[in-house]
């Protein structure tokens, strides 16, 4: 049952090859079995996830049922989830059990999800290779001495080992799509404001999305049809019709123009990178694309912007870890100052410390302009700069990731080198724009993934894109050898 | 060489919803701690602010009321910093684009001149909760601090004047003003007590003609009465300072009312770094030509024309009309008041008297007062038909103070009613008369003008035989006619 998508498990539901307990069972066994291992799962509730099985079973058994009724899915830790401990990944909330349930779990819950449990993660979703997390590193299927990427690369992990069928993640800087390149699976960023991002803790507000990861872009259609949508409570979340995602997903490529920026194939790119993504462009141009070459010149920048603008909402974000209602409390207090102090010291770790420091400095009085403002407007330049492209083309390509899974600590004393895993996919956070990385093949046994980036609310037509490109290749089916 | 004093407020007004600035939760005080607190207000993570649009709207009504220019568009900012009371570790306020501009606010002065005071801006803003310090202590027995968030989140504005106020008065004044306005908006409730509104002052002094001295910020001031005092305690201490040769600190400063001493909290030193910027989690608000118009249209009369009504209708002076119209709730007393007793004159004497007097005495708002303005209007009505004294007016308003019931009970229960039957006044007369021989004796043999005041007397003699109750004019007519024979 593992080495099935989502959707074809859906199809097996229906068909009753087996129920939702069975299959449930059989991948809470497999968690039993490879997440020592792995370690791509912080929690794991089994006794809630047979309960939502057997309540699946018997709505299917009146043959009714939503879009993911009976479906196991395994959760980021960083949205809430009622009564379940949500850590974030870090200290700070290793004691926190939330006491309400974010929208995107809700949502999928009110389609017949079966949460399966939570997923490691880079500590607050800061970090590009899992290692920050406080449940240690999440080791790569296809190589488990290399990082699965982050921050979601427990997600990314938890699919490519096929512990489940499903995941969410969130991407503020690439971090859905640089661990599904990394792992060779699907995974979409959406617009912007098209998934709610209440219940989901923040780490910067403005480039914070929440969106699916599975194993083919049709299982990311089927997901984001329940995830996405309107919500009261989260004030940025938008207005706009949601897609038919799983419609659009079979139109024709005739005619479609493809938009191949040049700074996304730089000449310090790694060829091998560039000549997969390469690949693919061309086994689209087969299909009736048309490739459109062109500069978004900006995006240079993207790097440097993205690391003032995202430490500047995270220190202001985190500032409600203090201890003093939830979370990690230092022992014995000696008054208000030693309480903050000891708690934020001691519950945070090093990567959150370094980006709280720097989003404090670029927020302060005499150098927010120099700082924060200039990061602002470079943000309007890129998403400028995307609106020109788009006026030309319908979707941008290119690679996720400059590289594939790197050794567990290579980089861990190298920040900015560590920030350069990003490269390519934090324009799109910066623009607001959606964006899918999909399996493009392998490189020195390693996946690679390519980048399609959408205009906004354009999540039909990338995942349209991805999935004629995944019905002519098998990379998006290939299983690491010891998870097969 | 004299000192010119330069005052500036900022004032917060608690604005009147029925739900937090950003969550739904209940504004209301008095509550048990932490029960009007939503995963919201508790910043816990993972949640997110949605505006309250009638906060909006109030705080446009307040805009629209002092003639300033509407943010079309405003933003919600981030002010960072660290108290345990400051759930998510920032307020959520505004700074470079508010929701009220530039304004302007006139006011009449005690000795009748005229003054403009102008607004820079009003902006909007969540308040934070309360550290209670006493009656806490952990296990073993250490003193802690109790969290209160039922405020937390509760929308205020902050009016930010010019510094264009030159003296205590003048700034009571432009205080009331505002309190007058914000109340005649119903866009609060004005209770000073609860901290519903309170001032900030910034002063400064300087010789005529040089530029601005170095100022202090006293915060926090919650009545009128402690404003003026502190105003008056810092100018003194600043003149002091300088005079000696010193130099004024800028720093904050902290009133207690109970001893008229004021201290300092923090200098500009340790003053908080708070990083504003603009809140990612909430769009600008904007507020459409429309919307501005609808509330314009549906603005309740304000403090200037109910004045220029009350002078009109009810024939009053300036300065009565000043200061009954001032506030909502003394206005509303005094009209229906006038209304039900049939006389504006004597209810606006008996509203600024009697009840102005045992209000401040017991130290009771007008909305809180014992004797109603429907019960002040029937003891109008009973002195203008005859039915008692203004004497004994005087005694059933305290009777209906004390709660005895309505003044047409306490009258009939009481035996307050006047005397008017002249058969009964008339014996009584007569008894005093055959009583006391000597006086009549003495009153008889004055001439004209002696006998007014010797008659005084034999009323007085009456009175207390009827307990005040003998209608004046018929004992006075009845004496007059017996003693002059």
């Amino acid at each position: 049952m593992h080495t099935k998508t989502l959707t074809e498990l859906r199809a097996g539901l229906a068909a009753r090859e087996f129920s939702s307990r069975e299959l449930t069972e059989h991948f809470l066994r497999r968690i039993r079995q490879f997440d020592g291992e792995l370690n791509s799962l912080i929690t794991v509730t089994e006794e809630q996830a047979l309960a939502q099985a057997d309540a699946a079973d018997a709505t299917l058994a009146r043959g009714e049922g939503g879009l993911l009724t009976g479906l196991p899915v395994a959760h980021k830790d960083i949205f809430c989830t009622e009564g379940v401990r949500t850590s974030c990944g870090s200290r700070m909330l290793d004691n926190f059990i939330a006491p309400y349930t974010a929208t995107v779990v809700e949502k999928m819950a009110a389609q017949g999800a079966v949460m399966l449990g939570k997923t490691n993660m880079d500590e607050f979703a800061m970090g590009s290779s899992n290692e920050t997390s406080f449940y240690g590193p999440v080791k790569n299927p296809w190589d488990q001495e290399r990082v699965p990427g982050g921050s979601s690369g427990g997600a990314a992990a938890t699919l490519a080992a096929r512990l489940a069928p499903a995941a969410t993640g969130t991407d503020t800087g690439g971090s859905i799509r640089q661990p599904a390149a990394l792992n060779g699976v699907t995974g979409l960023k959406p617009t912007y404001g098209r998934v709610s991002r209440w219940g989901m803790i923040a780490f910067a507000s403005s480039l914070d999305q929440a969106g699916p990861m599975g194993l083919s872009a049709a299982d990311c259609a089927l997901m984001l049809a329940a995830m996405a949508g309107h919500d009261d409570k989260d004030s940025t979340s938008l207005d706009e019709p949601v897609g038919d995602y799983l419609s659009d997903l079979n139109q024709n490529l005739e005619g479609l123009r493809i938009g191949v920026p040049e700074e996304f194939f730089p000449d310090t790119l790694d060829n091998a990178i560039a000549e997969n993504s390469r690949d693919a462009l061309r086994e689209l141009e087969k299909q009736g694309a048309k490739l459109v070459p062109l500069s978004l010149p900006s995006i240079k920048l993207s790097v440097p912007a993205y690391y003032v603008i995202a430490p500047a909402e995270a220190s202001s974000n985190l500032s409600r870890f203090d201890g003093v209602r939830y979370g990690h409390r230092c022992d014995d207090p000696v008054d208000l100052l030693d309480l903050y102090k000891r708690s934020r010291s001691e519950g945070f770790g090093e990567e959150v410390k370094r980006r709280i420091l720097v989003g404090t400095y670029a927020l302060s009085a005499g150098y927010y302009d120099a700082y924060y403002r200039r990061a602002q407007q470079v943000r309007r330049l890129i998403r400028d700069d995307f609106a020109r492209a788009f006026a030309e083309v319908d979707v941008i390509m290119g690679p996720t990731s400059p590289e594939t899974a790197f050794k567990i600590g290579a980089k861990v004393d190298d920040p900015i080198n560590m920030y350069m895993a990003d490269v390519f996919t934090i324009a799109v956070n910066l623009a607001g724009l959606p964006a899918l990385s999909m399996p493009s093949g392998f490189v020195n046994g390693l996946p690679v993934g390519t980048q399609v980036i959408g205009n906004y609310f354009q999540e039909g037509r990338i995942l349209n894109v991805a999935h004629r490109y995944q019905l002519a290749t098998d990379w998006h089916q290939r299983i690491p050898g010891a998870f097969a | 060489m004299s000192w010119e004093t330069v005052i500036g407020l900022e004032v917060h007004v608690q604005l009147a919803t029925a739900s937090k600035l950003f969550s739904a939760s209940s504004t209301r005080t008095g509550d048990e701690p932490n029960s009007n607190a939503s995963l919201i207000d508790l910043a816990m993570p993972g949640t997110l602010p949605v505006v309250n649009r009638e906060a909006i709207r109030h705080a446009i009504r307040f805009g629209l009321a002092i003639d300033a220019e509407i943010g079309r568009r405003s933003v919600f900012e981030r002010k960072n910093y660290f108290y345990p009371d400051l759930p998510k570790g920032y307020q959520t306020t505004q700074l470079a684009e508010p929701i009220v501009g530039a304004g302007v606010v006139e006011l009449q002065l005690e000795d009748g001149t005229r003054k403009s005071v102008r607004i820079h801006h009003a902006h909007l803003e969540e308040d934070a909760g309360k550290s209670l310090h006493e009656a806490f202590s952990d296990e073993t027995g250490r003193a802690m601090t109790g969290i209160d968030l039922n405020r937390a989140g509760t929308p205020l504005i902050e009016i930010v004047s010019e510094p264009d106020m030159s003296n205590a008065e003048e700034a009571v004044a432009f205080a009331r003003k505002l309190h007058a306005i914000v109340t005649s908006l119903g866009i609060s409730d004005g209770d000073m007590s609860q901290g519903n509104m309170r001032f900030d002052v910034n002063i400064s002094v300087r010789r005529p003609g040089e530029p601005l001295g170095t100022r202090t910020e006293t915060k926090n001031l919650n009545s009128f009465r402690f404003m003026e005092k502190a105003i008056k305690l810092e100018v003194e201490r600043q003149i002091d300072v300088l005079e000696d040769g010193g130099e004024v600190v800028q720093e904050t400063r902290l009133y207690n009312g109970e001893t008229n001493t004021a201290r300092a909290m923090r200098s500009k030193e340790d003053a908080n770094d708070y990083r504003y910027f603009p809140c990612p989690d909430l769009l600008p608000v904007l507020v459409s030509e429309e919307e501005i118009n609808e509330l314009r249209d549906a603005l309740p009369e304000l403090p200037d024309a109910r004045k220029a009504r009350f002078v009109e209708t009810y024939a009053l002076s300036e300065y009565d009309a000043d200061l009954l119209s001032a506030d909502l709730a003394t206005a509303a007393y005094f009209e229906a008041a006038a209304k039900q007793g049939g006389d504006a004159k004597l209810a606006a004497n008996w509203v600024m008297g009697e009840l102005t007097a045992r209000l401040n005495t017991d130290d009771i708002g007008i909305a809180q007062s014992p004797v109603s303005a429907g019960h002040l209007g029937e003891l109008i009505l009973r002195i203008k038909d005859g039915t008692i004294s203004s004497k004994i007016a005087k005694q059933v308003f305290d009777a209906c103070w004390a709660g005895e019931g309505s003044p047409d009970q306490i009258i009939e229960s009481k035996g307050l009613k006047q005397m008017s039957d002249t058969g009964e006044l008339e014996k009584i007369v007569d008894d005093i008369i055959a009583n006391h021989p000597a006086q009549v004796e003495d009153y008889r043999g004055s001439d004209e003008a002696k006998r007014k005041k010797k008659i005084g007397f034999f009323v007085g003699q009456a009175m207390k035989a009827t307990q005040g109750k003998a209608n004046p004019q018929q004992l006075n007519q009845l004496l007059q006619q017996k003693l002059n024979g």
